[in-house]
């Protein structure tokens, strides 16, 4: 065949040429580029916020050494005599997120395992919407909450409980991060194919048996992931906190005390007049930068554990 | 319309009977071997005579819909009884009133009986524990479908959920089981590698083990072989054979050569009726009705 026959094949009336073409569809290229635009957005504004943290950060840590940061057992940084131990507030954060993984993890499994494998869909479908709304409902109104419903309850229960404490706030940031491991729990676990189920029943089991022995552990990655949502939304509470756990820093693990979490520590210091630029200033973000460095490992985590658990059905 | 099909068939009184069951001469069986039956594996196993289950008038509704109609027949004990049909005719929803598993979905009503035998209970009786109904009798289903769990465990899961602790017992009858479903030696160096490392064959037949590490007395299968290849379907159609010197297999099958092979009695169903059922090698060389010849033939299915 003929060059010139080619090329009058490829040029036949009417017909567009095969030749890839940017500008053959123009309104693909255009969607196109702004869906990466949007997605881009939102990398940027990550990476943005990461780099703020860093820079302030990196100016703290010029005036304070980092080892005084990671190893000072106080933090007073409006003091006269300022100290800038970040451990009495990543102990009030670790206090408080344990105290509401200790309520939410078990109370948000078995819900989930019930609403999954035991409840009828209308109940299911009734009861889920209704759970998500607790995520719906605004933190400080949880905050007023701990302080003047839970906390009076805890101080029958436990004498001397001071009005100020982790235990209240723990309690409510479990109520509150319920529905996420409850939600993303029953997913994973609907998700579990129905002939695993069928394999079980046939063998015998009986629907607590399934659930547990067979239902859960095939879930397992859908579980854990939920688990690290809370975990991370629970360090990051801030407003139930800064209410009800007092915002006095204060090493100690005993959830009865007062203290300051990191979070109620940034929004205490950050409502104050500090000038821009000074070590308190500054020390916000440093504080700001551990949190990020916090949750960003749970998540890391959750990753790990996610991919390790991976049960292929 | 009641139908009731009972093993002594009127249309073959070449033999007499024992207890109401007809057992074919070797001669007779002989005759329709050529047909790729296995005529020594019918031969061999007409010692048993006894009655394993008894279905009387079983109708089943799901949803409004009445997918079984007036169902009869009997199911022998130690013996393979193939139930086939084209798509859609009720014989995996027949299958699975064996074993309640209809029980699982709302919305489900079984009428009629039936009656599983030494204990004479009817198993769809409301007082009847589908649990317990479920450890008696096994199944296997059609696509391969393994914990994800390791090989032992899955074949220790019977034992696990019946109480049973003792970790020797649970060793022996997981190798027992894996033994007897011919896997044992294919898995003996890898009992804790994840049972979804195995091959569709080998999973099919860790699911058979697991099915029999608790000892069933009936052993339903659906379509066990449909999702396998030739070679694969060959090893598991092997294993029912010998499996059912110990339980009684029904077994819904879509290859009608794969009933020939295995079974020694077929019943044919058709739009959730039992049209026919009799030995296989007649059903395959003499079938009493139009439906069944059609279909066996391959005019339709």
């Amino acid at each position: 065949m003929s060059a010139s026959a080619v090329k009058n094949a490829t040029a036949l009336p009417g017909r567009r040429g095969l030749r890839r073409s940017r500008l053959a569809r123009p309104s693909e290229f255009v969607a196109e580029s702004l869906l990466l635009f949007a997605a881009l957005s939102a990398v940027a504004i990550t990476l943005g916020i990461v780099f703020i943290l860093v820079r302030e950060s990196a100016a703290f840590f010029t005036h304070v050494p980092i080892v005084d940061f990671l190893t000072d057992i106080q933090w007073t940084p409006l003091f006269e005599s300022p100290r800038y131990g970040i451990l009495p507030l990543l102990a009030g954060t670790l206090t408080v997120s344990l105290v509401a993984l200790a309520f939410a993890v078990p109370v948000g499994t078995i819900t989930a395992v019930y609403l999954s494998e035991f409840a009828s869909p209308r109940l299911r479908e009734t009861v889920k919407p209704v759970l998500e709304l607790l995520s719906g409902v605004p933190t400080v109104v949880f905050g007023y909450f701990a302080l003047l419903f839970v906390t009076p309850l805890l101080q029958k229960l436990v004498p001397g409980l001071p009005g100020f404490n982790m235990l209240g706030p723990g309690i409510v940031i479990g109520i509150m991060i319920v529905p996420y491991i409850s939600s993303l729990s029953e997913d994973a676990m609907r998700a579990v194919p129905m002939h695993l189920r069928e394999a079980s029943f046939a063998m015998g089991a009986s629907r607590l048996q399934t659930a547990v022995r067979v239902v859960l552990p095939a879930a397992t990655s859908g579980v854990v992931a939920s688990y690290i949502l809370a975990v991370s939304r629970a360090v990051g509470e801030t407003m139930v906190v800064a209410i009800a756990a007092g915002q006095q820093p204060n090493l100690t693990f005993d959830p009865t005390e007062a203290a300051a979490t990191i979070t109620a520590f940034i929004v205490q210091v950050a409502m104050g007049d500090l000038p821009h630029g000074s070590i308190g200033y500054q020390s916000i973000f440093a504080a700001g930068l551990t949190l990020f460095l916090l949750t960003l490992s749970f998540n890391v985590l959750g990753w790990f554990v996610r991919r390790r658990y991976r049960e292929a059905y | 319309m009641v139908r009731h099909f009972h093993i002594d068939n009127p249309t073959m009184k070449n033999d007499s009977s024992t207890a109401g069951v007809h057992i074919p001469s070797a001669r007779a069986i002989e005759s329709v071997g050529a047909g790729g039956f296995r005529s020594d594996l019918l031969r061999s196993t007409s010692k048993s005579s006894a009655i394993k289950a008894e279905v009387r008038g079983l109708d089943f509704h799901y949803g409004g819909f009445r997918a079984l109609k007036d169902v009869s027949m009997q199911v022998q004990a130690n013996e393979v009884t193939a139930l086939i049909g084209p798509s859609g005719c009720g014989k995996s929803t027949f299958l699975r009133c064996f074993n309640r598993m209809h029980d699982l979905y709302p919305g489900s009503r079984y009428d009629g009986e039936i009656r599983l035998y030494p204990d004479d209970v009817n198993l769809l009786a409301p007082d009847i524990d589908p649990v317990e109904t479920r450890i008696r009798i096994g199944m296997v289903f059609q696509k391969p479908n393994p914990f994800p769990k390791s090989i032992f465990e899955n074949v220790a899961y019977g034992l696990r959920i019946t109480g049973e602790k003792r970790r020797q017992v649970i060793h022996e009858k997981v190798e027992k089981a894996l033994r007897d479903a011919a896997l044992w030696d294919e898995v003996k160096d890898r009992l804790h590698q994840p049972a979804t490392s195995l091959s569709g064959g080998q999973q099919q037949r860790l699911c058979i083990a697991r099915t029999l590490a608790t000892e069933p007395e009936i052993v339903l299968f659906d379509e066990p072989t449909s999702a396998l290849d030739p070679i694969a379907t060959a090893s598991i159609e092997e294993l029912i054979i010998e499996l059912k010197e110990r339980v009684t297999i029904l077994i819904v099958t879509h290859n009608m050569q794969q009933a020939g092979r295995v079974s020694r009695y077929t019943a044919f169903m058709y739009l959730g009726e039992l049209v026919e059922f009799g030995e296989t090698s007649r059903i395959f060389t003499r079938p009493a009705k139009r439906e069944t010849e059609n279909y066996i033939t391959g005019r339709f299915g």
